[in-house]
């Protein structure tokens, strides 16, 4: 069965980036257009989640909220989170790890690195 | 696999479009004595998402000016430096820049690249003011890769144990690079810009043998950036193909096979096996190691090696964490549990039940607004469709009335149940291309703002009624008119201060707009607490123009002059509202859609201008009446009333053609419909048909008819794209018997009439 990706970015565009880049490569995929959003589909859909791309800077629930909330609920404790930030820097990432994040990924980026890095967590 | 990345570039103008007018608002709005954080975290926000558009989408222009005012915003919301008006005044205009950016990119144009270049300057400018008092160098040259200004500023204090990672980024080698990158039009569409990055590169370190070609550029800089240093300040304009960049010059250190291998992205498995051999070790030992330089080349990285997050209970067993992992697999480093208390690493299942019962409110997790974007020509489509249905419908309706009703009782009753479903599909579908006025109003507080500091004038306004939603065609054909109008207010209505409080007033004068649904029109209101029309004035100036005016005219007579072309009220022309061509245009293009426009003033209290429009462009509220043959459509918004006029009061005009009504006190010219159409008709006595008083352009009008037939919501159909244009007719729509009825255009109809 195909992998399920939940990913969150406020930006339409770039999340119809990541989703048709992630659907090309055979990951069916949940859009969500901000945190809390995010959080319901990821309760709707426990489970079946493989992965959760997440875009920190959202309006009303953030990257950051949402990856510490998810860490909270017994069916995403395992389930990697990867951080798509525009910001780089190390103060940037230790709060990603502090808030339970697998990884980061610096934003812009193309579709094949979207990609190689999905590849590598979820195969 | 090659993606086509312009699929997405519709959605990214349309949603940067968006940005921008919100953070213009925003920006508006904003009180800079007491700037509240939601507002600036907003206007930061819109500016970081068309940040993270453009460099995703190759809008490298457009990504250069947003990441200069982010950083600005940036600071500016972490409470680190105070807003002025300066900066306000700086955010909108590079809004304006961003805005002919996109408009360029949209239209495949060239863009004013001197606009940004200013703006750029002038952003850097006040970020660098205030960056000097604070002894913040590193945060004046915003292409700078943010990762090393950022966790130097003060309000983001850097974690404790990052000792690693930055001992890794010191200056302690000077290394030299090999640069080769492709010299595109998208990426720098002009030298400006070439010569701008290696400016910036220069800042880092000394260029030589720099080569310049048509399509590329080469040269080689040492510097103690490293690599990823580099290619942040390239990934503003490039994509990471078209660039190459090899050290050449150092071996301080030993890692440098592992960072040319992943200079190029090109070659996963030598990463992977890199990264895994590298975080094979020091892990869990050493936390800060995994920001080593490997993944920060990459930009991306992971707090756990990829296998590691693939097969996680095995990892941990090596680590000695099995037990815990069971309940809690992947727990926070140890550090990083002290900074974020709320996620303790230890917490046990038991506990997190009542944690996620309070962090998790079913009550908005569904709530999220979605919604979906599709093209204005499928709305229009189904929207013609179901206009087709409503008259098949009412075509059916037409047949069944002749049939025997009892005999087919179900199916009249049936019918009758179709009619609601249409006409309840049919406003639905209507609903779909309805759309908030403020979208028109919301732009008019950065109109006044910024023409009120032009004038010298105070000026606030009000908007009442954003919500009221109306046709997205409309919407657009209203915002010249309104513009206009608004100007008007600003530049002859309100007066000066020294003015208004010789007057008696508040300083401050008020314009507002307001918006309405009044029955089935849409009502706008535009009027400030000004000056209001000053009629003597506008006698005299319509006399000096050769206009027939008298003094015994009604003001509202008086008021339609300022709709003649080339009237100004204004007694001295300014950039604001122009020579005074706006009257007569918004007067046009607002019947144009079928509106009407009143005036209401009273002089040293203020002006009211109000626009009656049709709730819709598609569908007119209209009266069918008969001539001979003949069914004719008039718009309902002009008629006042009819009736069956007496002998007495219709009268002859001696020496001329024609008659006249008398109507309580006024005389009011007959237009015999049958003699402009040109139709063969038994009633030629007025007596014998019916009146119908209309209004247009201030001036009423008896239209003489056989008989009404009846009122109704007729579809309109263009006749222009079916068949020419017609004098007198604006358009046509199809009845319920099939026939096709012409719909009048009273305005032109009149001066048929005239002639």
């Amino acid at each position: 069965m195909a992998k399920t990706i939940l990913a969150i970015d406020d930006s339409t565009s770039i999340r119809q980036m990541v989703a048709f880049t992630l659907k090309s490569a055979g990951y069916s995929v949940i859009e969500a257009a901000d945190g809390q959003e995010g959080l319901a589909k990821a309760n709707a859909n426990a489970g079946a989640i493989n992965l959760v791309l997440t875009d920190q800077n959202m309006p009303v629930m953030d990257g950051l909220t949402l990856i510490k909330t998810l860490r909270g609920l017994p069916q995403f404790v395992t389930i990697p989170i990867l951080m798509l930030t525009t910001e780089s820097s190390d103060a940037m990432k230790m709060q990603g790890k502090a808030a339970g994040a697998t990884g980061w990924l610096v934003k812009p980026f193309d579709p094949h690195k979207l990609l190689e890095v999905v590849k590598k967590v979820i195969g | 696999m090659s993606i086509d990345m312009s699929q997405f570039y519709q959605v990214f103008f349309e949603e940067s479009a968006e940005h921008l007018a919100s953070m213009e608002s925003l920006l508006v709005s904003l009180d800079l004595e007491a700037p509240d954080a939601d507002q600036l975290n907003a206007i930061f926000r819109a500016a970081h998402s068309i940040k993270g558009g453009s460099s995703t989408f190759g809008f490298t222009d457009m990504a250069e000016v947003t990441h200069i005012l982010e950083t600005l915003l940036d600071r500016i919301r972490k409470n680190e430096i105070a807003i002025t008006r300066e900066m306000v005044d700086a955010f909108l205009e590079a809004g304006d820049v961003l805005h002919g950016l996109l408009e360029a990119h949209q239209n495949g144009n060239i863009a004013d690249e001197s606009a940004s270049i200013s703006v750029c300057a002038k952003l850097k400018r006040l970020s660098g003011n205030h960056a000097e008092t604070s002894n913040q160098k590193e945060n004046d040259a915003p292409r700078v890769p943010q990762r090393l200004s950022s966790h130097k500023a003060p309000g983001n204090p850097r974690p404790a144990k990052t000792g690693a990672a930055a001992t890794a980024q010191s200056p302690s080698v000077q290394h030299v690079y090999q640069i080769e990158f492709a010299k595109t039009r998208t990426a720098f569409p002009s030298k400006a810009h070439l010569d701008n990055l290696i400016e910036d590169l220069g800042n880092l370190g000394k260029i030589k043998n720099k080569k310049i070609t048509a399509n590329t550029v080469a040269l080689s800089l040492s510097t103690y950036a490293s690599e990823a240093d580099l290619r942040e300040i390239f990934s503003f304009f490039l994509k990471p193909k078209q660039l190459k960049i090899k050290r050449t010059g150092d071996a301080a250190r030993g890692r440098s096979t592992a960072d040319q291998e992943y200079g190029f992205f090109d070659k996963p498995d030598a990463i992977r096996s890199d990264v895994e051999n590298e975080q094979g070790y020091g892990f869990f030992k050493e936390p800060d190691a995994i920001r080593s330089d490997v993944e920060n080349l990459q930009g991306y990285g992971f707090f756990k090696e990829p296998d590691a997050i693939r097969s996680d209970t095995e990892n941990m067993l090596g680590y000695g964490f099995f037990d815990e992992t069971r309940k809690q697999p992947l727990p926070p480093m140890p550090e990083a549990a002290n900074q974020q208390e709320e996620i303790t690493p230890h917490r046990r299942a038991e506990d997190i039940v009542p944690l996620r019962r309070a962090t998790d409110n079913p009550a908005t997790a569904f709530g999220g607004d979605t919604s979906i974007r599709v093209g204005v020509s499928k709305v229009d489509k189904m929207i013609n469709l179901v206009g087709e249905l409503v008259i098949t419908q009412a075509m059916l309706a037409e047949t069944v009335s002749s049939m025997d009703q009892v005999l087919h009782e179900r199916l009249v009753n049936e019918l009758a149940q179709l009619e609601r479903n249409t006409r309840d599909l049919q406003d639905s579908v209507m609903s779909v291309r309805m759309m908030p006025i403020n979208f028109v109003f919301s732009r008019f507080q950065r109109v006044v703002r910024d023409s009120a500091v032009k004038l010298n004038k105070k000026v606030q306004l009000k908007i009442i009624g954003e919500g009221t939603e109306l046709d997205k065609g409309l919407i657009e054909k209203i915002s010249d008119p309104l513009n206009h109008m608004v100007r008007n207010s600003l530049d002859h209505g309100i007066e000066l201060p020294e003015t208004r409080i010789a007057r008696g007033k508040d300083p401050q004068g008020t314009i507002t707009l307001r918006a309405a649904h009044q029955g089935g029109n849409i009502v706008i209101e535009v009027s400030d607490d000004g000056a209001g029309l000053n009629r003597e004035w506008i006698l005299a100036t319509a006399r000096k123009k050769g206009m027939q005016v008298s003094d015994g005219m009604s003001d509202n007579e008086v008021w339609q002059l300022i709709y003649a072309p080339g009237f100004s009220t204004a007694t001295i022309v300014s950039d604001v509202s122009g020579r005074g061509v706006g009257m007569d245009v918004v007067k046009k293009n607002i019947e144009s859609i079928g509106g009407r426009v009143e005036v209401v003033s009273h002089f040293g209290l203020g002006c009211t201008i109000t626009v009656r429009l049709p709730l819709t462009l598609a569908i007119l509220d209209g009266m069918s009446i008969a001539v001979g043959d003949q069914i004719y459509i008039i718009p309902l918004s002009f008629i006042i009333e009819s009736f069956q006029p007496k002998a007495g009061d219709i009268n002859g005009i001696s020496g001329k053609q024609g008659q006249v009504v008398h109507v309580r006190g006024e005389y009011l010219p007959v237009i015999e419909l049958h003699k402009i159409f040109n139709i063969q008709t038994k009633i030629t006595d007025p007596t014998e048909g019916m009146l119908v008083m209309l209004e247009t352009e201030g001036k009423k009008v008896a239209l003489f008819v056989d008989e009404l037939v009846g009122q109704h919501q007729v579809v309109i159909k263009s006749l222009e794209t079916n068949y020419r244009k017609v004098d007198g007719v604006s358009g046509a729509t199809i009845m319920g018997d099939g026939r096709v009825a012409m719909i009048m255009d009273v305005g032109a109809l009149v001066k048929l009439a005239q002639q």
